[in-house]
């Protein structure tokens, strides 16, 4: 075992010059996530102004595809009570069809409907963004490498571009993107979005409502699982222990140790 | 084996047993004679089948909900990981339970290695082993293609790719295994299919595994032959079922805390981007237990020998029990191969973590060099340390005393040596 630890510490020798090769990351912006750790819960009125910032400004690029109007007052998310999220539902137009006629026709949305897509087909989507297409929400931040750090960094990375770096039209700078060009222009700026809960809506504090939005977009059984993760390991540190011990008196039996 | 005639109790027992003899099976399970210096690396091998249930278990439920189909595989597992009953606690068991496997499984193998289990009268058992570890490996190459995302579609074109390496008939075979001239629909159901057989020929293979297992005994830490049943061995049940229920319980709890704290850092975000032909991610790696072999690929520079030189390290293990030329068993008397051992483990780390990286400047050096060096080991210094290496004395038994110690010195020793 010691001449294994010896090994060790020379691979970490051998690797460490191989590290400093791909030394280009950048540090990401750090902010206290609520949903963090052991315990983490979401942060409900951070969720309900995130959603705000959502459909008052991701929305109208970026779909949503696999969130239902019910999630948003579902336990564990935003958490509006059900009324509020009828009447969040009903204010969107929904596409249904065909009747008995067999024509399409527009309804006001129910709670069981999917979130309203921006476009209707991906086609569409780049045809209206320069070719590039808004990415769906639903699980962007699992689909990101730095998650919700890189997705909170880069809603505030915008900057003009070094000297020496030229963008094309509709292309723009930000230094948290892999390869700091993205074909998103920066959308948040102080005072943008109108919380209605009061909240004094500068763009770090948009970036971090938004970000914690998207992170339970992504895993809204978060919490729930948080809960019964802890649930389970303790439950499973308890039975170990008792377990050792019955272990242990079983082989006392035998004069061989466990 | 315990060889005395077992006969149940009861009438009926005696009436069943004599039609088929289940209960002189579970008898001889119960009894079954272990040797009691067994340490806990011994313990894997129950939490490996611990293991294989529990992929067989989830993937059975996710299997009802999952839809095999290039358009809706992505969204049918948001589906269970939204909408379906405690779905997101099932597939993250079944996601995080194949590394899991993988651990317990590397673990099991370089147990194997250090004690020498794969020797004479157990190379059966060893090679049994080695198919069962080549079928997990299908297995989970295939289960990572079927949620479909970016990861799954290019981990599968490449590795797919790897068989138009076979000269002439390389690009048919890549076709055949497609159904189609790309990765598409028809290797996504073909893929599902296969990745609900392989657990089962799994199974069965591990049956054969204890099955040969049962006909010499286990091996031990002292790696000597031992009487069973002696006072060197103790009944299966209760000492052992206990002891595999003890380091069970540790690794679900690590197995806990992947689940529920951070299911998806063994995956690769990229798999949450659904799968599109059209674009190519920067990096295209497999799950942490195939880079070193990953590693091993991309350091030769022609693609057939590339190949040839991946399904070799692999390969190479099934002739090990002949490779090894040395008499002795375990590591603990081999004070040269226990070096040689480590610098294994270490080499084969090595390994791992360039597989993970670009395959270029000094990464691919490094590659190249444990690459190197891993065959070395298997056909250079294995057989040649068996005629070289000073072997220390070995205890004739593991109770009786060695070289007029104290009567536990064998185990003592050994015990030291992994504890230090």
């Amino acid at each position: 075992m010691k001449s294994f630890f010896r090994l060790l510490s020379l691979i970490v020798l051998i690797c460490s010059p191989l590290n400093s090769n791909a030394a280009e990351k950048v540090e990401y912006l750090k902010t206290d996530w609520s949903f963090k750790g052991l315990f983490g819960k979401f942060d409900r009125s951070a969720l309900q102004r995130g959603y705000q910032v959502y459909t008052e400004v991701c929305s109208s690029c970026h779909s949503m595809k696999y969130l239902s109007y019910r999630n948003l007052s579902e336990k564990g998310g935003p958490e509006f009570d059900e009324l509020q999220a009828k009447a969040i539902a009903a204010s969107f137009e929904v596409k249904d069809g065909p009747n008995a006629d067999g024509e399409m026709f527009t309804r006001p949305g129910k709670l069981s409907d999917k979130f309203v897509m921006p476009y209707d087909n991906v086609k569409a989507a780049q045809a209206a963004n320069g070719g590039a297409y808004p990415p769906d929400m639903s699980v962007l931040v699992k689909a990101r490498g730095g998650g919700v750090d890189y997705i909170y960094s880069l809603l505030q990375g915008y900057e003009d571009p070094p000297i020496g770096v030229s963008l094309d039209d509709g292309v723009y700078y930000n230094k948290y993107m892999y390869g700091n060009k993205i074909k998103m222009a920066n959308q948040l700026s102080d005072g943008l979005v109108e919380y209605v809960d009061g909240t004094n809506s500068t763009v770090e504090q948009m970036s971090k409502d938004v970000t914690t939005f998207l992170m339970w977009a992504a895993e809204p059984h978060l919490e729930s699982r948080h809960q019964m993760g802890f649930k389970a390991i303790v439950y499973l540190i308890i039975l170990t222990i008792l377990v050792y011990f019955s272990m242990k008196r079983i082989w006392s039996r035998v004069e061989t140790e466990v | 084996m315990s060889d005395h005639e077992y006969t149940p109790k009861s009438k009926v027992g005696k009436w069943f047993n004599d039609r088929l003899p289940l209960l002189t099976l579970a008898n001889h399970l119960t009894d079954y004679p272990t040797p009691k210096n067994l340490n806990y690396w011994w313990t894997f091998g129950g939490i490996l089948t611990f293991c294989l249930i529990t992929q067989i278990v989830t993937g059975l439920v996710l299997a009802m909900h999952y839809i095999a189909h290039a358009d809706m595989a992505f969204d049918s597992v948001e589906h269970i990981m939204r909408d379906v009953n405690y779905g997101w606690l099932i597939r993250y068991i079944h996601a995080n339970g194949a590394s899991m496997f993988f651990l317990a499984v590397y673990i099991h193998i370089f147990r194997s290695l250090f004690y020498g289990s794969y020797k004479s009268p157990r190379e059966i058992i060893w090679i049994i082993g080695i198919i069962i570890y080549l079928l997990m490996m299908a297995a989970a190459f295939m289960g990572y293609v079927l949620p479909w995302g970016q990861m799954s579609f290019w981990g599968a074109t490449v590795i797919t790719n790897l068989f138009s390496a076979i000269p002439l008939v390389g690009e048919g075979i890549v076709t055949w295994l497609w159904g189609g001239y790309s990765v598409d629909n028809p290797t996504l159901t073909r893929f599902f299919t296969l990745h609900y057989l392989i657990p089962f020929l799994i199974l069965g293979l591990v049956v054969l595994h204890i099955w040969a297992l049962h006909v010499p005994g286990n091996n031990n830490p002292v790696g000597i032959d031992i009487k069973k049943p002696s006072k060197d061995t103790v009944p299966f049940h209760p000492y052992i079922v206990i002891k595999d229920g003890f380091a069970l319980l540790m690794f679900m709890i690590v197995f806990a805390f992947f689940v529920f704290y951070t299911p998806n850092i063994l995956g690769h975000a990229d798999n949450y981007i659904e799968a599109d032909p059209l674009v190519t991610p920067a990096h295209i790696v497999p799950e942490w237990y195939l880079l070193p072999f990953y590693a091993i690929l991309r350091s030769v520079p022609d693609k057939l020998l590339g190949v040839v030189a991946m399904l070799s390290a692999i390969l190479i293990l099934a002739a090990l029990p002949w490779l090894d030329t040395s008499k002795i068993r375990s590591a603990v008397f081999r004070p040269l191969y226990k070096q040689f051992y480590w610098i294994l483990v270490a080499d084969v780390l090595i390994l791992g973590y360039v597989g993970a990286m670009p395959a270029e400047g000094l990464y691919l050096l490094v590659a190249r060099i444990a690459t190197a060096y891993y065959f070395l080991h298997f056909l250079v210094i294995l057989p040649v340390l068996g005629f070289k290496e000073k072997t220390l004395p070995i205890p004739l038994s593991i109770t009786e005393p060695i070289m007029g110690g104290s009567p536990n010195l064998a185990t003592a020793k050994n015990k030291e040596s992994l504890n230090k």
